[in-house]
């Protein structure tokens, strides 16, 4: 258990919380005592200072418990709240070193609720267990073998009565636990459907579902009262079935403690204890059961979290910081071939050019046909499965990831601008780049004409929300302009510009001598491209300059005219 | 206020009368037969004489001891069972109500407000309400009566040692309310801390594809770690702090325990109270805080309960969607007019102003502006999703009003850019509700040119979807909104252009599959192309929210206005 590995820190306070409990359960089990003394004592020889001595031992008892346990409480409780610090923070780390591919799979809501709920569950799962895992079994069985103190043949009802409850609670946890998390599903069904009815008004009216949408709901609701009643049917069975076998055990213990008495070898005050015993034990056993139930939510939430420990990233960092400065090529594929999931289609088959440096590399292709996963293979936001790709002269899997990403700047499709500032957003790559650098990356992007109004301490708020599509597009662009690098990969970045404003971007980059990739739908984008890749499918269908392949690819074609008329009606 | 909630909640509870008469039957039962055992064990004790057992008296109270714990067995079962019926039954009519209610409120509302607060009143306060407002009443009827039970049984015992009992045991209130402010701080600083930590972890999840591309780990690492730090040490004083009210009320409870042991013992040595009399006693002061303990969290819970049952009661009382008209459309082309119509969406601040406007059927009508215009505010007005503030919209010359919105709604096709994706499988996706067989589903996919794509997901048509990005791209997701379209031709017809989701080469084919769409029936295109918007017949300009201009693309360009304006900026070639 890696999540055990956080509690080791704190073995002073996970020792001392549960062993003051103890001592706390300790004082307790002397009240039946000091109270039949009391009356064995006290009453039988009408004394009444010994009878004030008792009691005076019964508020010693409650004030030195309280101490006791406030001490407990606060070992426990710093125990669990610095172990949830630590493995949280040493949850983040760890997310962090997923690559894009983990995040996708795991999912966001997934990674938060480890992080949230499931860390509560398991904060005050340490903090419960520290405080009753020893206490409670503790006085229970401290109280039958005080019986045995007090009278051994009176003490063999404990030792019926004991295994009979902690029987009786185990069945009853171990059918209701599983169908509570039955209902739970199902509650999350009935959440994910409300979601959508909100979400997808608009399409759900349009075809008029309301009412068929209502049943479903209300066939799911129904089915859910069901299943709770079902579950909490057994599980409100445990209070009435452990009071009954008590009080079960209370008259065998007056009835064979009455023999035993007009035997005359037990006092009076022995069956009050005893009695008093029995009564210690039912309150204890439940707080147990309930403790049974915080530890087993606690244990499922400390597996998942665990499962994320576990989960290493699915990529091996390189060692290499450094490129071959002497290698003409920037980016070679050869024979690349990836898919997102294991068994699915492959997203790219077969992938295979070289690309020198300086150069420009245009890529096009239908929706779906794999372009932004070839984007992301440069940048190695994923690994490709099969062949090989060689970034500035060495096997791009023997870099170490930071210097990548140093090397290689991606503008992404969804690029999104983080809250903060302009400036902030600018510098995320390159903390020392000056204001003069920025402004350039800015011009460049022509972005300068809308930024230089606010200041480039304007705010930005989260996914960049105050900007509008196309100046959010500019804005990243002039981020992965100030990031530089030797490889410039441009994800879409053009699509919400329109096209003066698409060329002008165009004519800055190329006086830059950065190697581009240039992901496009437009041909006018890459149209002066070195090499440019048509993609279908995930295959290259035809690569060459524009030219070769206005006069080699019909499907090239089809594109281009496509748009050419725009461009013909546009003149 | 807090009477009208209570009022209402009760209402709900009405339905189970029968259900809450016995519950309350048997919390009486269970309280007075609990509380009768500690008496009648007394009573036994009192028989143990050394030497000379009293047997039939003894046997006589262990009987009664019996009979009592079946009674207490019985009537415990019972009344959780019950209470459970209950609950759930008043959570599961509560949720139906507040579901239904979903799919009844106007999108002035559904636009405006945070889906997760309007989920959170579907799914969680309706429990809270349940358990707080109905195990709350019972748990506060329960420790009333065990109250009252229990002074009852001290006062048959001994009136001294029962007022020792009640003067002292209020302390526990008091300590348990002290402690309970104290908490309440620290576990508010604790919630806020804790969706800090959330907001940021799903910040950077969500950007992690930056967080790669621009190496930002150590710099999140850094603002977790702070918020973490701050997070835990409220986290550490909150959990100790509400920890403190155990073991403190258990402090008084054996106080009072000492006390009534105090009292009991002189009072038996005087012999105004048996041995048995004292051990009854002693049970009872044992338990006696207790009640209060579970009154005082019955309140917390009754407040909690109350502030989620007047959310859930103000969104059932939000205003519904009016839809009295009765009027169904023809199954033909149709055609629309906008008479002197004016629109808000915030009262007072005005974005369409007496726009008026007669298309005839069968006409193509472009909606032309840049983004944030508002071209979306037209569709939410044809659609009814959205009322008119005065003027009527016409369709076949009935004001829209008068049809119904089945009808009304059925007669529109829409494909909007963000295609909404039902958790279904794709073929219901594509038939959505309505009945048509495999092969015509297939068939309109093959004209969305979307079959394909759907015979590459592992399980074809039966491959299960959600809402949630990850199968489908935004593209793929449109192209199913139009093959939904395909599947049955609605007489009217409202598309948003592709911008950037889709490549040239499918919106190629697309324009081809809106060509065939949009031909012989009345159509709105929201239009990015140029070709589109120069064939359209009627081009709505759109700026600010306002339809400044329309005409055709000629009259516009010769007005010189907005539209000549944005086209030669916009459109206009670089070369």
């Amino acid at each position: 258990m890696i999540l055990l590995g956080h509690l080791k820190k704190y073995v002073k306070e996970c020792i001392l919380a549960p062993l003051f409990k103890l001592l706390e359960a300790v004082l307790e089990l002397f009240v039946p005592l000091v109270v039949a003394s009391l009356i064995d004592v006290g009453i039988a020889n009408g004394d009444k200072g010994y009878i004030l001595r008792m009691i005076l031992v019964l508020f010693v008892l409650a004030l030195v418990g309280l101490a006791v346990s406030i001490t407990a409480q606060y070992f426990s409780a710093k125990a669990a709240a610095l172990f949830a610090r630590d493995t949280k923070r040493a949850l983040f780390r760890h997310i962090q070193t997923f690559s894009l591919a983990d995040c996708d799979r795991i999912g966001l809501p997934t990674l938060i609720n480890r992080m949230t709920g499931d860390m509560n569950q398991v904060q005050s799962g340490v903090n419960m267990t520290l405080r009753l895992l020893l206490r409670s079994p503790f006085v229970v069985f401290g109280a039958a073998i005080m019986a045995f103190t007090v009278d051994v043949k009176a003490a063999i009802i404990f030792v019926i009565v004991i295994p009979l409850m902690s029987l009786v609670v185990y069945v009853l946890l171990s059918m209701s636990v599983p169908r509570f998390r039955k209902v739970q599903g199902q509650v999350d069904q009935l959440l994910a459907q409300t979601r959508e009815n909100y979400k997808g008004a608009r399409v759900l009216r349009a075809f008029n579902l309301q009412d068929e949408q209502m049943k479903s709901f209300h066939e799911r609701n129904d089915a859910l009262v069901r299943n709770q009643l079902k579950a909490g049917g057994i599980s409100i069975l445990t209070n009435p079935l452990t009071s009954f076998i008590i009080n079960m055990g209370i008259i065998a213990v007056i009835w064979y403690g009455g023999i035993r008495v007009d035997f005359g070898s037990l006092s009076q005050g022995s069956v009050v204890a005893l009695f008093n015993y029995m009564n210690q034990i039912l309150v204890e056993l439940i707080k147990l059961a309930s403790l049974i139930q915080t530890m087993t939510r606690a244990l499922a939430s400390a597996r998942r979290v665990e499962t994320v420990f576990r989960t290493g990233s699915s990529m091996a960092d390189g060692e290499l910081e450094g490129c071959d400065e002497e290698c003409e090529d920037a980016i070679v594929f050869d024979h690349v071939t990836f898919r997102y999931n294991e068994g699915g289609a492959p997203v790219l088959d077969d992938i295979s050019f070289t690309l020198k440096r300086g150069q420009t590399l245009g890529i096009i292709g239908a929706t779906g046909s794999g372009k932004s996963t070839l984007g992301a293979l440069i940048g190695r936001l994923y690994d490709a499965d099969e062949g090989n790709i060689e970034i500035l002269g060495h096997p791009i899997r023997s870099y170490r990831l930071s210097f990548l990403h140093d090397r290689v700047s991606i503008v992404l499709q969804k690029a999104r601008l983080l809250r903060g500032t302009i400036e902030g957003n600018m510098k995320l790559a390159r903390p020392d780049a000056t204001t003069g650098q920025i402004e350039q990356a800015l011009r460049d992007a022509q972005a300068w004409d809308f930024v230089s109004d606010k200041g480039l301490d304007a705010p930005v708020e989260a996914g960049g929300r105050n900007f509008s599509g196309g100046q959010r597009q500019r804005l990243s662009i002039a981020r992965g302009l100030v990031h530089g690098g030797d490889i410039l990969i441009l994800d879409d970045s053009f699509s919400a510009l329109d096209y003066v404003t698409d060329s002008r971007v165009r004519k800055a980059l190329s006086e830059r001598s950065m190697t581009k990739v240039i992901i496009s739908q437009r041909t006018s984008s890459i149209l002066d491209a070195d090499l440019i890749l048509l993609l279908d499918n995930g295959r290259i269908i035809a690569s060459g300059r524009h030219e070769e392949l206005m006069a080699s690819s019909e499907v090239y074609r089809q594109i281009y005219y496509t748009q050419f008329e725009k461009e013909v009606e546009n003149a | 206020m807090h009477k009208t909630t209570i009022a209402r909640a009760l209402g709900y509870l009405a339905r189970y009368k029968v259900e809450f008469v016995l519950s309350l039957a048997m919390a009486l039962a269970y309280v007075v037969a609990s509380l009768y055992i500690p008496l009648v064990a007394g009573e036994a004790i009192d028989s143990l004489v050394t030497g000379g057992v009293d047997f039939d008296m003894l046997l006589s109270c262990l009987m009664r001891i019996f009979v009592t714990a079946l009674v207490c067995f019985i009537s415990q079962y019972a009344l959780s069972r019950l209470n459970n019926r209950m609950a759930y039954r008043i959570s599961h009519d509560m949720r139906n109500d507040a579901f239904d209610k979903i799919s009844r409120l106007p999108f002035s509302y559904l636009d405006s407000h945070r889906q997760g607060d309007v989920v959170a009143r579907v799914i969680s306060d309706v429990d809270q309400v349940s358990d707080g407002l109905l195990l709350g009443f019972s748990q506060f009827f329960s420790a009333v009566l065990t109250i009252l039970m229990t002074l009852y049984y001290l006062f048959s015992l001994d009136y001294l040692i029962a007022l020792v009992v009640i003067l002292v045991s209020p302390l526990s209130l008091v300590v348990a309310t002290f402690i309970a402010k104290k908490t309440h701080r620290y576990f508010r600083q604790t919630a806020e801390k804790r969706s800090l930590q959330t907001d940021i972890t799903d910040e950077f999840i969500t950007d992690t594809a930056e967080v790669l591309c621009y190496n930002l780990q150590a710099s999140c690492q850094k603002t977790f770690d702070e918020v973490n730090e701050q997070w835990a040490a409220s986290s550490l004083k909150g959990t100790f702090y509400s920890s403190l009210v155990n073991p403190a009320t258990r402090a008084v409870n054996s106080i009072v325990y000492a006390a009534a042991a105090l009292c009991g013992g002189l009072l038996a040595v005087a012999g105004r109270l048996s041995v048995g009399g004292l051990v009854s006693a002693l049970s009872y002061a044992n338990q006696y805080t207790k009640p209060f303990n579970e009154i005082t969290g019955v309140v917390t819970e009754l407040q909690n309960a109350l502030v989620c049952a007047s959310r859930i009661f103000s969104l059932l009382d939000e205003k519904e969607v009016v839809d009295d008209g009765d009027k169904t459309l023809a199954d033909d082309a149709l055609s629309v007019s906008f008479s002197d119509v004016c629109f808000s969406y915030v009262k007072g601040q005005d974005l369409i102003k007496g726009f008026s406007l007669d298309i005839d059927k069968g006409r193509h009508v472009a909606i032309v502006g840049p983004t944030g215009a508002g071209k979306s505010t037209i569709i939410n007005l044809l659609m009814r999703y959205y009322e008119t503030d005065s003027g009527r919209i016409l369709i076949d010359g009935t004001d829209i009003r008068d049809i119904s919105l089945a009808s009304l709604r059925l007669s529109f096709g829409s494909v909007l850019q963000d295609s909404f994706i039902l958790s279904a499988s794709v073929r219901d996706n594509i038939t959505m509700g309505r009945d048509f067989s495999d092969e015509q589903v297939m068939a309109a996919c093959r004209r969305a040119h979307v079959h394909d794509i759907i015979m590459r997901l592992e399980k074809g048509y039966d491959t299960m979807l959600d809402d949630d990005e990850g199968l489908l791209s935004a593209g793929e997701r449109q192209l199913i909104s139009i093959a939904r379209c395909m599947l049955d031709l609605p007489n009217l017809l409202i598309l948003d252009e592709a911008t950037s989701n889709i490549d040239t080469r499918t919106e190629g084919l697309i324009q081809a599959a809106f060509n065939e769409m949009t031909a012989g029936r009345t159509s709105f295109v929201v239009a990015h192309r140029l070709s589109t918007i120069r064939n359209a017949d009627i081009i709505l300009v759109m700026r600010d929210g306002d339809i400044v201009e329309a005409g055709s693309h000629d009259e516009l360009i010769a007005r010189g206005g907005f539209y000549s304006e944005l086209y030669s900026s916009q459109f206009a070639s670089v070369s």
